[in-house]
């Protein structure tokens, strides 16, 4: 890092200019980052801290896909579940999007209808209680023991509880029975869900989806059923892939470029007996530099502009993973990047530095 | 130690055949002294140097330096060998701009695997052996033409190379300067017991070598002891 070292000092024009640039990448990567998770977050967040291990969908007609839209589950298919060697839980589970209003106040809200007692809710619910997550509790500006309005069904709040959220609508939670009152159906005398949330060891989870007619998935692979977080989180990451491309790119570029102007300097260094190791430890040293400080820049920019607009209303989430999971990609990336541009080195010629004026 | 070119051949691809760059040329350079190489353009004087440098591996014959025939080495073992044996007075100073005058003679202690500060006294002692002790923190843009190519000079020394190879060092020098170069040059080559190879157009700074080695069309024509 000798020469590398007082290039970047002698340089420093070119090089803050550079650092700008991967600064403002990982700036850009930072947030979309924190803003990704934050819109799944608002998106699955209810499915994904379900205490389950699969969720059975009804089985959709050959050739769709699941999707809890379109799934309709009956007593007899949760019950056929239950029934299966090594389930030890199968409990239904509704799901519905719905208009809920307390006093003047009305929001969105998506209602989880769940047996009491399965361990489902984060609360008890029961025949006209609901038990409401933080911000549904917030948007209807309502407390334990305060009345709500659920389509055409009255409930009272038993408790406010975690900040599950379901398709960018907040989570209450409901007695099954109530939630079958809500909205349409009533075609049917049976008993309905929208899936069933299974627990279970050793289960042979093909059988009982052929007995029972269903579909079961793991939590994680249940989220595409979600159409909404498919098609937004699949747009977010595909900015967020390109980005890391094009960061990559432009950081090959600039090296490749500052090699080809440096590649005088190398002859002059490779007549003089620097090896080829040497010189690459050099180059890569400097891109390594380079690459830290302005992805630790962009990084904490990130955060702090994170930390500001997280407590609004923009869904941004500040961890661990999402501001240094994309630093640390940039910096892999821009390494690559850098050292496809810097092997050149290896094709100088060291000749060209005798007769050469510099 | 010295300098041993024994009857080398180096051709060039020229088209579809070869040009013939030196032809069987044989020199011997002891320590200590100074050989001047001269000749027309053309004539084979830089190949002959890049030879010696090990820069190019002629095609037939043998090059020793320091008593290592290079023949048989691999590039990394001739990069080490430039490294530790050989000093290159360039044609044009070829500094590297990020560095001061201290600096680039550090730099060859570091491309060495030495702490670069552990050699700060002898590059100043360098410095101060071609008059510029006083501009060792300056960088090359900050340095005179004549400055610039007594770092070079100097730069060539830091290692103690037992062949010190210069390639027309007062080319971009008037008279004066140059005149002073040489000086050096020649008594550095006695006090410091390298073999010099000096090639040259310029046949005023011959009577301060110790021989001098005619070139033409790739062969050595001559070789006058002084």
């Amino acid at each position: 890092m000798f020469v590398a070292w007082r290039d970047l000092r002698f340089a420093k024009g070119r090089f803050a200019l550079m650092g700008t640039v991967i600064v403002l990448i990982t700036l850009l990567v930072g947030l979309l980052s924190g803003l990704t998770a934050g819109l799944a977050r608002e998106n699955i967040s209810a499915i994904t801290g379900l205490p389950a291990d699969r969720l059975a969908f009804a089985a959709p007609p050959s050739g769709q896909s699941v999707s809890f839209t379109n799934s309709t589950v009956t007593e007899d298919q949760w019950n056929d579940w239950a029934k299966r060697p090594g389930v030890t839980e199968a409990a239904p589970l509704g799901i519905r999007t719905l208009n809920a209003a307390a006093g003047e106040r009305t929001a969105a809200v998506s209602a989880f209808g769940t047996e009491p007692g399965s361990g489902l809710a984060p609360g008890t619910v029961g025949a006209g209680k609901a038990v409401l997550s933080e911000s549904a509790a917030e948007e209807l500006g309502v407390g334990v023991g305060d009345a709500l309005r659920l389509g055409p069904l009255e409930a009272t709040v038993t408790a406010v509880s975690g900040d599950a959220s379901y398709s960018h609508t907040p989570v209450v939670w409901t007695s099954l029975d109530d939630w079958q009152k809500l909205g349409h159906s009533g075609t049917t005398p049976e008993e309905q869900a929208t899936v069933i949330a299974l627990s279970g060891d050793g289960v042979d989870w093909a059988a009982g989806d052929e007995a029972a007619k269903t579909e079961a998935r793991t939590v994680d692979g249940a989220l595409t059923a979600i159409g909404s977080y498919q098609a937004e989180n699949g747009s977010l990451q595909l900015m967020r892939g390109f980005l890391f491309a094009i960061s990559a790119l432009v950081i090959g570029a600039f090296f490749t470029v500052w090699t080809i102007q440096r590649s005088g300097d190398v002859a002059v260094l490779k007549a003089l007996g620097a090896s080829t190791p040497y010189l690459l430890k050099d180059a890569l040293g400097q891109a390594v530099l380079m690459l830290t400080a302005g992805t630790l820049l962009g990084t904490a920019l990130a955060v702090g502009i994170g930390a500001l607009v997280s407590g609004g209303n923009v869904p941004f989430v500040l961890e661990p993973l999402t501001v240094l999971g994309p630093a640390a990609v940039i910096v892999v990336l821009g390494v690559l990047g850098a050292a496809l541009s810097i092997r050149r080195i290896t094709a100088v010629d060291p000749l060209t530095a005798l007769g050469s004026a510099r | 130690m010295s300098l041993v070119l024994d009857a080398v051949t180096l051709t060039y691809p020229d088209g579809d055949g070869r040009l013939t760059a030196l032809d069987s040329v044989s020199l011997t350079v002891p320590a200590g002294t100074l050989t001047a190489v001269v000749g027309p353009s053309g004539s084979g004087k830089s190949s002959l140097l890049a030879v010696a440098a090990t820069l190019v591996t002629p095609d037939r014959g043998r090059v020793v330096v320091a008593g290592t025939d290079t023949g048989p080495l691999t590039p990394a073992a001739r990069a080490e060998l430039r490294r530790e044996h050989i000093g290159i007075v360039f044609q044009q100073p070829n500094l590297l701009p990020s560095l001061s005058a201290a600096e680039q003679l550090q730099v060859m202690a570091h491309l060495s695997g030495r702490a670069p500060k552990s050699v700060r006294g002898r590059a100043m002692d360098l410095l101060d052996a071609v008059g510029l002790a006083d501009q060792a923190h300056r960088r090359p843009h900050q340095l005179s033409g004549g400055q610039r190519q007594r770092v070079n000079i100097a730069r060539a020394l830091m290692n103690e190379p037992s062949v010190l190879l210069v390639d027309e060092p007062t080319s971009a020098l008037d008279h004066e300067r140059g005149a002073a170069v040489m000086d050096l040059l020649a008594g550095l080559t006695v006090e410091r017991g390298t073999a010099t190879v000096l090639v040259t157009h310029d046949r005023t700074h011959l009577a301060r070598t110790d021989s001098t080695a005619t070139v033409q069309d790739g062969r050595l024509t001559e070789t006058v002891r002084v």
